[in-house]
């Protein structure tokens, strides 16, 4: 029982931190490098998107990535009883 | 409040410098009487229960260098979008360590990282091997902190680089030998905010200056605040055009080297041992994700501030000096020549100021460093503002220092003597053993902050590389995969190091050939810069196919791994 408990655990763990890299490698390596020119087409105030994504967006994403794996990663953990 | 402000100016930029470096050097050398350590558990991990806020804070200062500090901006402001390499790979890699790495290690509850490298691959070769690449990334990243302190002190005190880097030695030496990871911590916490400060005081005065805008991050997307209506970047844009430059917003690397250097960096960042063992020193796998993240959010708060110091500078800079009668430049410009820091060589005799990107006709060259060290004086704001950057970058080279060297005597006495040379060691001994560890580190670091070697140009790339192509893989595959197993883990950081090693002498230094080799023989169009992902993609495909002829690892290693990934349980950082 314990040991089926952790492979679920685990599991949800790999699901999670698949979707979250996901959109850390789109925000970066996607949004700030391969379609950067695409993106400085579109202007939003005095920034090209591709630039902003590049210098600003994808720190900023990056940020709120790990607070949202924080949140996760707490509330699986008393769901599954490791929260000691 | 008329006369304070007057009184605040009459303070010449000198006293103000020694003013604000001696109260920030008598707390940082206050707080480590207060917190020294006691045991080899405090000093190797501050007794394991810092709490994620100053951990994070720790992380921060720890992690942002001198280089962060004084040179990252001048960078981006030359490179433009290309500078994004540095943002993005210096920040990305924290998404990784919160997710990949920090909760396990710290519930595997050891020291060092090669604890972890040794116990999981069962064997003193990978023990071994981790200790020669820690101690190889920690050193050529140290003896680029002890310059960075020499030169700040040069600068702004007028003492010689040389002298500079005795001082910071000092300095270091007495906080890290008597605090350890204790004292550094409460110490990187204090210099977290004075360069912080130091950093956010100067943009926000430039950006309210030229934008109207008093938040950098929002003031380099606005309109310029001589009612124009003209964006700042497009301005910029069009001034890079005429002189030449490609447009700031456009950058001149190539993508694929763009996305390599973004890896390698990102890559780096979470295989650096020094920011690796910061998340020992918490109490548990909770504190250790949550303390990733403050960690992030405080340099971000920099990261995202240094792109707008850029373009400010940089409009700025070109401005006040492109096309400029020689003889009506502003005082900064004469001071910084003096420095050799900036460069004027009037080639057409003509007495004005012609910066342009082609290499004949330019007549100026101007230092990176110097966008973040005379930004406030070319924006000229009040002196107090001028003196707290260099404390600023004081603080920020000191702290990052001080957290290698305990890395790098932590890998003395603890990999090396206590795992392996002598393991009935006592505690008291082995304290006194880390502490003598890290008067040689000092030492040693301070040698090569006063006799730079060739290659320190190339440090920074080098680190980053090696700590992507060593340590990166056998972490994740020693957590993510359980049959990983020690043949596949040493030769593939074997593998990975040396080649990341070859790459670097060849196409960075050049030892092999009597020039160095043009950027057209670059393997795939990646720079060194970039190597370390090349490197340490090797690294993964040597470890998983030599595992695969080897034997599974034993099934104690395997059930260890089982525990790694279940957060609860944690204690203490043990003492094994």
């Amino acid at each position: 029982m314990k040991q089926n408990s952790a492979k679920v655990y685990w599991k949800k763990n790999i699901y999670y931190l698949f979707i979250l890299l996901s959109i850390w490698f789109l925000v970066s390596y996607g949004a700030g490098i391969l379609f950067k020119d695409e993106l400085n087409k579109v202007k939003i105030a005095g920034f090209k998107l591709g630039f902003w994504f590049a210098q600003q967006g994808a720190m900023y994403v990056f940020v709120v990535l790990i607070f949202v794996y924080v949140r996760l990663m707490n509330k699986l953990d008393k769901k599954y009883g490791y929260d000691d | 409040m008329m006369i304070s402000i007057f009184f605040l100016n009459l303070i010449g930029v000198q006293q103000w410098t020694y003013i604000l470096v001696g109260i920030t050097f008598s707390l940082y050398i206050g707080i480590a009487i207060w917190s020294r350590a006691n045991s080899t558990k405090d000093f190797y991990v501050a007794g394991g229960g810092i709490s994620p806020l100053a951990n994070g804070m720790a992380t921060a200062a720890d992690w942002m260098s001198a280089a962060s500090f004084i040179s990252m901006a001048g960078i981006i402001s030359f490179a433009g979008y290309d500078g994004a390499v540095y943002l993005m790979g210096w920040t990305g890699g924290y998404v990784l360590l919160a997710l990949l790495l920090a909760p396990y290690l710290r519930k595997f509850g050891k020291f060092t990282v090669p604890d972890f490298i040794g116990d999981r691959y069962y064997s003193k070769t990978a023990r071994l091997v981790a200790v020669f690449c820690a101690l190889l990334v920690s050193f050529t990243y140290v003896a680029g902190q002890m310059r960075g302190v020499g030169i700040v002190f040069s600068r702004f005190l007028e003492v010689d680089i040389n002298t500079g880097v005795i001082i910071g030695m000092l300095i270091v030496l007495f906080y890290a030998v008597l605090g350890g990871m204790k004292g550094i911590t409460y110490t990187q916490v204090a210099q977290y905010c004075v360069l912080i400060f130091a950093f956010m005081v100067p943009a926000i005065f430039i950006s309210f200056q030229m934008t109207g805008n008093p938040i950098p991050q929002l003031g380099f997307g606005s309109t310029l605040a001589d009612g124009s209506g003209t964006y700042l970047l497009d301005k910029l844009d069009g001034l890079s055009t005429q002189l030449g430059f490609s447009e700031y917003t456009q950058g001149s690397k190539s993508m694929i080297d763009v996305f390599a250097i973004t890896l390698a960096l990102m890559v780096g960042t979470a295989g650096l041992p020094h920011v690796i063992v910061r998340f020992f020193t918490v109490k548990n796998v909770k504190d250790a994700r949550k303390s990733a993240g403050i960690a992030l959010l405080l340099i971000v708060i920099l990261y995202t501030t240094a792109p707008a110091v850029a373009v400010f500078a940089r409009t700025n800079l070109i401005e006040t000096v492109s096309n400029k009668n020689y003889s009506s430049v502003p005082q900064w410009f004469k001071k910084w020549e003096s420095t050799g820091l900036i460069t004027f060589t009037d080639k057409n005799n003509d007495g004005l100021i012609q910066y342009l990107a082609n290499k004949d006709t330019n007549e100026l060259i101007v230092d990176n460093d110097i966008m973040v060290l005379a930004n406030p004086e070319i924006a000229k704001l009040p002196n107090w503002v001028i003196a707290l950057v260099a404390a600023g970058g004081l603080a920020a080279a000191l702290s990052t220092a001080a957290g290698l060297l305990l890395v790098i005597s932590a890998s003395v006495s603890h990999d090396l003597i206590k795992k392996i040379i002598n393991p009935s060691i006592s505690e008291k001994n082995e304290l006194i053993a880390a502490r003598l560890a890290s008067i040689g580190a000092v030492c040693v670091a301070g040698y090569f902050g006063i006799n730079p070697p060739g290659f320190v140009a190339a440090v920074v790339a080098l680190a980053f590389g090696l700590a992507a192509a060593s340590f990166f893989p056998a972490i994740i595959l020693g957590i993510f995969y359980k049959r990983m197993n020690k043949e596949g883990a040493v030769a593939g950081m074997l593998v990975g190091t040396i080649t990341m090693l070859l790459y670097m002498i060849k196409y960075k230094l050049g030892w092999f050939d009597e020039v160095l080799p043009n950027k057209s023989e670059w393997w795939f169009g990646i720079s060194p810069e970039g190597f370390g992902s090349v490197a340490m993609t090797l690294n993964f495909i040597v470890s998983i196919v030599i595992m695969k002829f080897t034997p599974k690892p034993p099934n104690e290693v395997q059930d260890m791994v089982e525990l790694i990934r279940i957060p609860s349980g944690v204690g203490n950082a043990i003492n094994h």
